[in-house]
């Protein structure tokens, strides 16, 4: 074996052959104009016929099902309608997307468009080292924001340093919506001689009455750490006004965990632990069998996002109902955890920006929405444009449709840092599982968003 | 014929020839694995996103390291992995190899086949399986309440006090069958001569195990603690696919912690610092073992 010293002394040699700082090549200027022209709307060409032949790199993730179906449809389409224009389509899965995607985008060539995600760990990052074009021009001259609710657009905006998420700079347009909402087994609420909830309080007294009918009230599986997030997030949002919720869950300075109102839903959810409403060993259930349990029949509610409607409804049919929490009032305003598939942006370094946003254009039209729709997936914008069945699409497009139309989405709470992800992920198996106080839990979280909010400026 | 010039130079090329033969496999060596090694030293000086400029921070990675309560719980929780990983398969490879070897089982290759077996299959799919079988509607609960148990069924991945152990004895069951057969190995070559002779001196089957079988096998018996505990502290896909740390931070390991600081967190530098941390780690015990079974040896 080599003896240390020479080993130490060859770390060395290395070092020294290396001894620049990681990531040094100098980040692209921010911001650069479109182009070879300035970055004026009147020079934005959307004409992408005239552009001459040109070749577009697009790095996706959307590898199942409906979206794999929707990307090739819209792709197709485009090809046929600008022959000019060469797609050079590289798919893959989500998680595989977020690890490669880094490195990617600092080559010197990397794609010229990418689905990048909205998180400050993705986007965030890729916006302060300046490798993605700002699209405030292109969003002008083709009416993205008339196309696109604010509520919306704000989950792709970031200032130009990357530090402000939720305003500033647009980075990118997403091709679907996600809420998170209350999936119901109307078939067991009949059973039980329930109506889909109207307020909270009915929703508890449904979770009690079901208890009591020998159900499973909220499947839930949070052996992955993060679904217990989105049942959170449901109940937070009934206890704390939706700008503090924006605040904190946007990483701000200026709001805090250690209120009251926080304090409150922390103490609700704990309380359903107590009262047995959630399924027996959540802690130690995978998020997938979790599902699928409830597909199969077991459990009258539970807390999900939109992604699963595809899968549900194969397995319950008709029997699924989907609906918005509902607030502390029939009438109250509503306000939902939810956002947007993936954004695709541009590359600084895209050669071809205004053919890159003239296919960002095109796969976000009024045109491209139907056929989202027809392919099952959650247009993000025109919701309400969309025919569907009557039945749980329905219930689906109606409940993103009227609470995008009021801005009642807030924000994932994991955008809030770069670790909030893990830090709630844990603090929320914590609080479940009765190892930390509701107190100790908010304390956690505040430590967390603090320290960021204030590091960031 | 000439006779050997004496004393000025050993017999062969010179040294300097002798370099040059060793130069293409130490470039590859150098470029794969000295180098990159080389890079995460240096990475885990800075303090890098892994995209903008990292900054430079000398050490406070590796000070973030022992400061941080959670990371210094990851490692404790890798050296309890050792015990599940290491000492189980030891004692129950021990246990199954003397019988294996003893009894002249009929069929021997069938049951080194069948003990092997978990070896075979990748970890990512042993990790899978178990997940099912821990969960709450999963094998081992359905298997506690047939026999009336119903008080013990938990879902086991979920449970703070049970979780890890839970993932330890995955990784008994996976090493078990590496150990017993390298064992197996070791134990077939002893002479037959040996037994022979503690049997006339009186020796039972016990006595005989310890004062026969185990002093013959104390080098397979380093090799297997070598790979085993190697295999411990490097666990990652077991935690990856079964538990991603938690409940909580329950079942965090370092190599968990190299990932997720990486892709997960973008904090390269301190994901480094972990990564060359464990890598010496690793190095000290490996050492440590190979350097006390050469001394009992000689």
């Amino acid at each position: 074996m080599t003896p240390p010293m020479r080993l130490a002394a060859l770390a060395a040699g290395m070092l020294v052959l290396t001894a620049c700082a990681p990531g040094s090549s100098a980040p692209p200027s921010p911001a650069s104009p479109a182009g070879s022209s300035s970055g004026s709307p009147s020079a934005v060409r959307t004409d992408a016929a005239a552009l001459g032949n040109v070749t577009l790199t697009v790095w996706d993730q959307e590898v199942r099902g409906g979206q794999a179906a929707q990307m090739k449809q819209l792709n197709d389409a485009f090809q046929a309608k600008y022959p000019n224009i060469k797609l050079n389509r590289v798919s893959r899965s989500f998680d595989d997307l977020n690890t490669t995607l880094r490195l990617a985008l600092s080559g010197n060539e990397p794609p010229d468009v990418v689905e990048a995600n909205n998180g400050r760990s993705a986007m965030g990052a890729f916006v302060k080292a300046g490798q993605l074009r700002p699209l405030d021009a292109y969003a002008d001259v083709y009416g993205w924001k008339q196309r696109y609710p604010e509520s919306v657009l704000r989950y792709s905006r970031y200032s130009a340093d990357g530090k402000l998420f939720g305003e500033g700079n647009l980075y990118g347009l997403p091709q679907v919506g996600e809420v998170v909402g209350i999936f119901y087994n109307r078939a067991k609420l009949t059973k039980l001689g329930l109506e889909p909830p109207k307020t909270w309080a009915d929703f508890e007294t449904a979770l009690a009455t079901a208890k009591a009918g020998g159900e499973v009230p909220l499947q839930l599986g949070n052996l992955d750490k993060w679904p217990a997030v989105h049942v959170f997030g449901t109940v937070q949002g009934r206890h704390v006004p939706p700008g503090q919720i924006g605040t904190l869950a946007f990483g701000r300075k200026g709001a805090s965990w250690n209120t009251t109102e926080n304090t409150t839903a922390a103490e609700q959810l704990v309380g359903w632990v107590d009262k047995g409403y959630f399924a027996k060993g959540f802690n130690g259930q995978g998020y997938d069998p979790a599902w699928q349990a409830f597909g199969k029949g077991q459990g009258a509610f539970m807390i999900a996002g939109t992604w699963l409607l595809a899968d549900l409804q194969k397995a319950l049919g008709d029997d699924l109902g989907f609906m918005l929490p509902p607030g502390v009032t029939a009438d109250a305003p509503p306000v939902a955890t939810g956002g947007t598939g993936l954004p695709f942006a541009i590359t600084a370094k895209s050669p071809n920006p205004d053919a890159a946003a003239a296919y960002i254009n095109f796969i976000t039209s009024a045109d491209a929405m139907k056929v989202l729709t027809e392919t099952g997936n959650l247009p993000v914008a025109e919701t309400d444009q969309q025919s569907v069945a009557k039945g749980p699409q329905q219930d689906v497009f109606t409940a993103f449709g009227t609470v995008t139309a009021k801005n009642g989405l807030v924000p994932y709470l994991d955008y809030a840092t770069p670790t909030f992800a893990d830090t709630l992920g844990a603090a929320l198996q914590d609080l479940l599982a009765k190892k930390a106080t509701p107190q100790e839990f908010l304390a956690t979280l505040e430590k967390d968003y603090k320290t960021f909010a204030e590091s960031n400026g | 014929m000439t006779q050997p010039t004496m004393g000025t130079r050993p017999p062969g090329e010179p040294r300097r020839v002798a370099y040059l033969y060793v130069l293409p496999a130490f470039a590859v060596y150098a470029a794969f694995l000295l180098y990159p090694i080389g890079r995460a030293v240096q990475f885990s000086l800075y303090d890098w996103d892994g995209l903008s400029l990292g900054r430079w921070v000398g050490l406070e990675n590796y000070a973030a390291i022992v400061a941080d309560e959670g990371l210094r719980a990851a490692f404790g929780h890798a050296l309890v992995l050792i015990v599940f990983y290491a000492a189980g398969p030891l004692v129950i490879g021990l246990g199954l190899a003397a019988i294996l070897n003893h009894a002249k089982v009929r069929g021997l290759g069938f049951f080194r086949t069948v003990v092997f077996l978990p070896q075979v299959v990748a970890m990512v799919v042993v990790a899978v399986a178990w997940r099912r079988v821990y969960a709450p509607d999963g094998t081992l609960n359905t298997l506690l309440g047939a026999l009336g148990l119903d008080a013990l069924t938990r879902g086991w991945l979920g449970d703070y006090t049970f979780a890890l152990p839970a993932v330890g004895v995955v990784g008994t069951w996976f090493e078990t069958g590496l150990v017993t057969v390298l064992l197996l190995a070791g134990m077939s070559r002893i002479p037959a001569e040996l037994y022979e002779a503690a049997r006339l001196d009186g020796a039972g089957a016990v006595r005989e195990f310890f004062a026969v079988t185990l002093p013959s096998v104390r080098g397979e018996i380093a090799v297997a603690l070598t790979l085993t505990v190697i295999a411990a502290l490097r666990t990652f896909d077991l935690v990856y696919i079964t538990t991603r740390g938690g409940p909580g931070d329950s079942t965090s390991v370092p190599s968990y912690e190299v990932y997720h600081r990486a892709f997960g967190l973008s904090q390269v530098g301190s994901a480094a610092a972990i990564g060359v941390t464990l890598t010496v780690v690793i190095f000290v015990i490996s050492f440590g073992i190979n350097r006390f079974a050469d001394r009992r040896v000689t």
